[in-house]
């Protein structure tokens, strides 16, 4: 009896929760209190992290010193991906309960994603000229990240090319859940085509286990830019928020307020 | 007499209806056989264009032979996806569609279905004269045919998305190939890679295995999101 009152109180709070999300006045409050704390200790974390991975980290065996970037390149890639799930499942959200928020959500990803997948291939390539001798390859991964990149510029050039916005969101909504069937597809067929035409001559250079010593800092360095992604996603559905609720009387008393 | 046409019309049955839209979508093709034709002249003209700019050397067109013919076989099917609902859209009989009582999964089927007869069909079963142009072996040709037949059925399936998708928009042609072209790679892979395996000698079949489930994979699924896509369009 006193579970199922327990977990009836946390249903409902949670639902309160979410109900609070679709509410913008509210986001936007809570937003600007997480962004107070969240934004400093990004930027810390940030600074510490690359100085740790960049200056103070041993040189790789093989590598030497060109293996620093790993610290950039895979913290941006796994929040590439991450980026992109997040996207499609706000849209799911907003397709499902017509939630505003989510579509706000969705819309303020798509960018930003894009940005963390591009960070991905250059620092990638960057990377990859030294160690491979090459700046690119056709290999399942890189492969899967191009398109990556160009459905995310897919959802960004039909959100703009839509005049209604709402229909935009529900449009761009669809083709993110398409995708996101797409981008295992991808990985596995290029994975299996490249097998086919010739081995893999080139691998990471990994294979070894990377040292505690390296591990340490990349772990470090991917929570910071998961806390530089969320600091983005906030700031950007902040500004869509005012964007799109300039004319409600909240925004008005907060234009007011902050000037006087 | 119009009671009684009434009343078939309203018992009219799903398939029915499906069979009917089928039909009218193929007649209206055939009433234009420029529209039919036009994408078979790209792909010769598309095919033409490969011996004068990588060479006319025979060995050489084969090897890009299997590539180059699927890859022009998806721009094909990429470019007349654009006008799958444009024309029903301008003049409101999709608005009707929608109104209609009747499954929009079927109905989004039988467009695919035409769409897919009058390109994808068509090109798969001319393919081997430019596969002889291209200096393909011939016993690569029925790897070529059967992966271009389910292929551009999925090619299809997934162009209808874009096409409901971008059919609201004044300037739809070179969105959605923006919007499509990713979701076409894994096809092209399978695709190519079925000829690719026959040409060396190594059995096609598992290849075409992947491409049908595929197919069976976009079947039951892209025509929900071609539904959502003229929803959203037409509310738009």
């Amino acid at each position: 009896m006193g579970t199922r009152a327990s977990i009836c109180i946390i249903a409902t709070s949670m639902w309160s929760f979410f109900h609070k999300l679709g509410s913008p006045p509210w986001l936007y409050k809570i937003s600007g209190s997480i962004l107070r704390w969240l934004l400093p200790i990004t930027v810390v974390a940030l600074a510490v992290g690359l100085a740790w991975g960049l200056l103070f980290t041993a040189p790789d065996f093989r590598q030497g010193n060109s293996y620093r970037i790993i610290y950039i390149h895979v913290p941006a890639a796994i929040v590439a991906l991450a980026a992109y799930y997040i996207m499609a499942l706000a849209g799911a959200v907003s397709l499902i309960w017509k939630m505003k928020m989510a579509d706000i959500a969705m819309k303020a990803c798509a960018p930003i994603g894009a940005s963390f997948t591009f960070l991905a291939l250059v620092t990638g390539a960057i990377w990859g000229k030294p160690t491979w001798g090459t700046w690119w390859v056709w290999d399942a991964r890189i492969t899967s990240m191009l398109v990556l990149l160009f459905l995310y510029l897919g959802v960004v050039a039909l959100y703009e090319a839509f005049d209604n916005k709402e229909a935009a969101s529900k449009a761009c909504a669809v083709l993110a859940l398409v995708g996101t069937v797409n981008i295992p597809i991808i990985y596995k067929s290029v994975d299996w085509w490249y097998s086919l035409h010739q081995p893999a001559s080139i691998k990471m250079t990994g294979g070894s286990s990377i040292d505690s010593s390296m591990l340490y800092p990349l772990f470090w360095m991917i929570a910071s830019v998961y806390a530089l992604f969320a600091c983005c996603m906030m700031l950007s559905m902040r500004v869509e928020i005012l964007k799109s609720e300039g004319k409600t009387g909240w925004v008005k008393r907060l234009a007011t307020e902050s000037n006087s | 007499m119009n009671q009684a046409s009434s009343r078939i019309e309203s018992t009219l049955s799903s398939a029915q209806f499906c069979r009917r839209l089928l039909r009218r979508q193929l007649v209206l093709a055939i009433r234009r056989p420029v529209e039919i034709g036009n994408p078979l002249l790209f792909f010769t003209m598309v095919v033409a264009l490969f011996p004068l700019g990588l060479g006319p050397a025979p060995a050489q067109l084969a090897e890009f032979a299997p590539g180059v013919l699927w890859i022009i076989a998806l721009l094909s099917n990429l470019l007349t996806s654009d006008a799958i609902f444009r024309g029903d859209f301008e003049d409101g009989s999709l608005e009707q569609l929608l109104l209609s009582p009747q499954p929009l999964y079927l109905s989004v089927l039988a467009y695919i279905g035409a769409h897919w007869l009058v390109t994808g069909l068509l090109l798969a079963l001319v393919s081997p004269i430019f596969a002889v142009m291209l200096n393909l072996s011939t016993a690569s040709i029925p790897a070529l045919v059967g992966s271009l037949l389910l292929g551009t059925g999925v090619l299809s399936l997934l162009g209808c998305v874009g096409a409901a998708l971008t059919v609201g928009l004044r300037r739809g042609g070179m969105l959605i190939s923006l919007l499509i072209l990713p979701l076409y790679m894994p096809v092209l892979i399978f695709g190519s890679a079925a000829v690719n395996a026959a040409v060396l000698g190594n059995p096609a079949g598992p290849y075409l295995a992947i491409l049908a489930g595929m197919l069976c994979f976009a079947v039951a699924l892209a025509p929900f999101a071609v539904a959502a896509g003229l929803r959203i369009s037409i509310d738009a």
